[in-house]
């Protein structure tokens, strides 16, 4: 069982028995016939390719469509489970949100001492241009994606927030749709709560934050970067199941008071823009004059309350690295509740102590870059050799506030499908959760798993795959 | 519906319009590579072929003889030709892929189906491979798409702009087609005869699939003025340059309908058809066929123009 040098939680078992919520999926997976499951592997292949369910990863040579793995062993939390893991993300997605609005008006939680002003303001994440304006229903963060880890059979941690434009959520759609279509008898088997209420509750979501000067139905589009982002498919996917247009910065333009979309019949208003675009690439005239894919005058007339953007920008400073540290802090503060999930015990380079504490014991920690996304920029401790923490330590050395260091946890794992039949692998989950008028959050998520035999890192980019997520109805 | 969507459908039926042309092109200058010339040897309509796919200036450059199998690499797998098959259906899908939203599972299922098939295809060894089964293989493939349009798509804006495209794109390249060969109908050789004259009609009429159909539609012997009239005015004849500009009315009257005012695309449309559904095939000859192919081919450009101009930029006309 121990393929990290430490044992680890199998989501499966408990001592060496098979759990109540796995035994049909124990059963299933014994009497798939070899040839039976080739075949389901390709046929769901195929089936992501048909679609079109790609990510493009451009510059690197080879395929520049390439799929996601999908693990057809599915991943199930029981209804009790997720029971704790729904109040513990909407009271975190709630708190986020508390804390934006915020940091934009008066700052009541740096005046209280809670949180060091500089962290908040000198964050590259902080938007001067988004200070005294209230967003509508003073939601920042419309979509939370709380990445989630597990160590034990009651144990989760929150190992980070995604405040901006996390993605992901279309392989938390597809995933299960392919599974209903391959193995329909799973769900006769198992009651499943569905989460193809999803694009519906986004729509909700988003028409819910219309501007004030919005009258009537509000228009709603999602703006994306374009075909050659990676998350191109997903925009497109959900702008589809939602029923919006799909838009490009050059079909945008801002006249008076308002912004407008160019079409077939002329210019037609928009109320709110779900952006699928960092802040940079909104308004070239307010961030980045060299900017080709924002909308010249949008902050202007958001600021007017003439259209929302979804996030808002400045939304990222609330998923900072080193803003993390304060979320259970923020909890209290603004809630006057106990966090439900805990945060990952974390070192803050900037600060001296922990920095040393970190340099002496690289050898067993997770070093990430504070503003690092994807797995990239980051010490695995446990899996370095000496060469390459040397290299760490002398870069954390030079610029110590850009680091914050973790315990490696014992990540838990779930069964998946390897050559020889299945083996344990390490997952996280990262639910989506929608903040609107109301907090609303599907059963479910996406499951990435980390295919590579003992390794901690799930990243579509290094190694890892999908897995459908599946919440049992009480 | 945005600009830019419409824009993206409208160019995703042209070049899968185009790839079938390229396809048929090739299927011509193959065909008759088989036929013994008057002059002893062997007929070669390779330059005049590459000249109506455009790219005959290209080819010299980058390939230097008109050597058959480096023609059908050129028209079917270069993707530095602009107008190869390849280059055309992937275009096609590009402009697809940006516009998923705006089309059926169905249609995206069998235009990426093909592109997918053509890659593979790409990757096979090329003697396997003979110049029929690739140009069939391209109607083939244009016909799924074209059917899972028509089978699936929702009769809105989107798809009156996908067959705006298609009629555009088929005008021009029936025009480009019969320009190819258009010394073959001309008058001096008002009785078109048997023999090897006769071969060079019979491909050209084949390349369209409509060697059969003529039959039907005319009684009596085969005409240069006949088969000039079938291939331009025949409004059975579903490639015929009346056909298609009548195709291209219907749809912009369409859209005229669907939002409820016509703008200068029907104008523009509405007098070429005007035009040429007063004209008879005398007239063509008079003003020389080559003449009038060219003529024609401009003023149909200047119909994608106006669509262009009136629906595709989102600034209102």
């Amino acid at each position: 069982m121990s393929q990290t040098g430490q044992s680890f939680f199998n989501e499966m078992l408990n001592g060496s028995d098979v759990r109540a919520a796995y035994r049909s999926l124990e059963r299933w997976h014994r009497d798939m016939p070899d040839e039976l499951r080739s075949l389901k592997q390709h046929e769901a292949e195929q089936l992501f390719r048909r679609v079109g369910i790609t990510f493009a990863v451009y510059g690197e040579g080879g395929d520049p469509e390439r799929l996601i793995p999908f693990d057809m062993f599915p991943r199930v939390f029981t209804h009790e489970e997720w029971r704790k893991l729904d109040r513990g993300i909407r009271q975190r997605a709630a708190a986020l949100n508390a804390f934006l609005a915020d940091v934009y008006d008066r700052g009541e939680i740096i005046r209280a001492g809670r949180i060091p002003e500089h962290l908040v303001t000198n964050n590259e994440a902080y938007e001067k241009a988004a200070v005294g304006f209230r967003p509508p229903k003073g939601v920042y963060s419309h979509i939370v994606g709380v990445d989630l880890v597990r160590t034990g059979p009651d144990q989760f941690y929150v190992l980070e927030d995604n405040c901006r434009t996390p993605s992901g959520v279309s392989y938390m759609l597809q995933n299960r749709e392919i599974m209903m279509r391959m193995f329909p008898q799973l769900f006769l088997e198992n009651r499943i709560a569905p989460v193809d209420g999803y694009p519906r509750l986004l729509r909700k979501t988003l028409a819910s934050v219309a501007p004030q000067k919005c009258d009537g139905e509000p228009t709603v589009v999602i703006l994306t970067p374009g075909q050659f982002n990676s998350a191109y498919y997903e925009h497109s996917f959900l702008a589809d199941l939602m029923g919006v247009e799909l838009v490009e910065g050059k079909d945008l333009f801002v006249e008076g008071d308002f912004c407008y979309m160019r079409t077939t019949e002329g210019p037609r208003k928009v109320d709110v823009i779900y952006r699928r675009v960092d802040d940079a690439f909104i308004d070239p005239l307010c961030f980045r004059p060299d900017s080709m894919l924002g909308v010249p005058g949008l902050m202007s007339v958001y600021r007017s309350g003439g259209v929302s953007i979804c996030s808002a920008p400045g939304a990222g400073v609330a998923d900072d690295k080193a803003i993390y540290v304060y979320v259970p802090e923020m909890i209290r503060f603004y809630l006057g509740e106990a966090p439900i999930l805990e945060n990952v015990p974390t070192w803050q380079c900037a600060n001296p102590d922990d920095c040393k504490y970190v340099l002496e014991n690289l050898h067993e920690l997770v070093v990430k870059e504070v503003h690092g996304s994807g797995g990239y920029g980051m010490l695995v401790g446990p899996k370095a050799d000496k060469s390459s923490i040397e290299a760490f330590a002398a870069k954390i050395r030079a610029k110590p506030q850009n680091y914050i260091a973790q315990p490696t946890l014992a990540l838990s794992a779930t069964p998946t499908f390897v050559d020889e039949g299945i083996a344990p692998r390490h997952v996280d989950l990262r639910p989506y959760c929608l903040v609107g008028d109301s907090i609303e959050l599907v059963p479910g998520g996406l499951t990435r798993v980390a295919l590579n035999e003992g390794s901690l890192v799930v990243n579509s980019s290094q190694g890892g795959g999908v897995k459908d997520t599946w919440v049992l109805a009480e | 519906m945005l600009s830019r969507t419409a824009d993206h459908l409208f160019w995703m039926m042209r070049y899968l319009e185009r790839a079938e042309t390229t396809a048929r092109l090739l299927e011509v200058g193959a065909r008759s590579a088989l036929m013994p010339d008057v002059s002893g040897g062997y007929r070669n309509d390779w330059e005049a072929v590459l000249q109506a796919s455009g790219g005959y200036e290209d080819f010299l450059s980058k390939y230097g003889e008109t050597k058959q199998r480096n023609i059908e690499t050129f028209l079917f797998f270069d993707e530095s030709n602009p107008s190869s098959v390849l280059s055309c259906i992937a275009a096609a899908r590009e402009n697809a892929r940006v516009v998923r939203t705006a089309l059926t599972s169905a249609a995206w299922d069998a235009l990426n189906t093909a592109y997918q098939e053509l890659r593979g295809m790409q990757r096979m060894e090329r003697s396997t491979l003979s110049i029929s089964d690739l140009s069939e293989w391209t109607m083939r493939a244009c016909f799924l798409v074209r059917g899972a349009v028509s089978a699936t798509q929702l009769r809105n804006d989107g798809y009156n702009f996908m067959g705006v495209g298609t009629s555009i794109e088929r005008a021009d390249n029936t025009a480009r087609l019969l320009d190819v060969k258009y010394f073959v109908l001309l008058p001096s050789l008002s009785y078109v005869g048997s023999g090897l004259d006769q071969s060079q009609w019979i491909t050209l009429l084949q390349a369209m699939s409509a060697d059969r159909s003529v039959n039907w539609s005319y009684t009596g012997e085969l005409t240069s003025s006949k088969i000039a009239d079938f291939l331009i005015l025949n409004r059975q004849f579903p490639r015929s340059l009346l056909s298609a500009v009548q195709w291209t009315n219907d749809h912009l009257d369409e859209i005229a309908r669907i939002y409820g005012h016509a703008t200068q695309a029907q104008a523009a449309a509405r007098s070429l058809l005007g035009e040429l559904a007063e004209l008879r095939v005398d007239d063509i000859f008079d003003e020389g066929l080559h003449e009038f192919l060219n003529r024609f081919m401009y003023r149909n450009g200047e119909v994608a123009q106006r669509v262009q101009d009136c629906y595709l930029r989102g600034i209102p006309a």
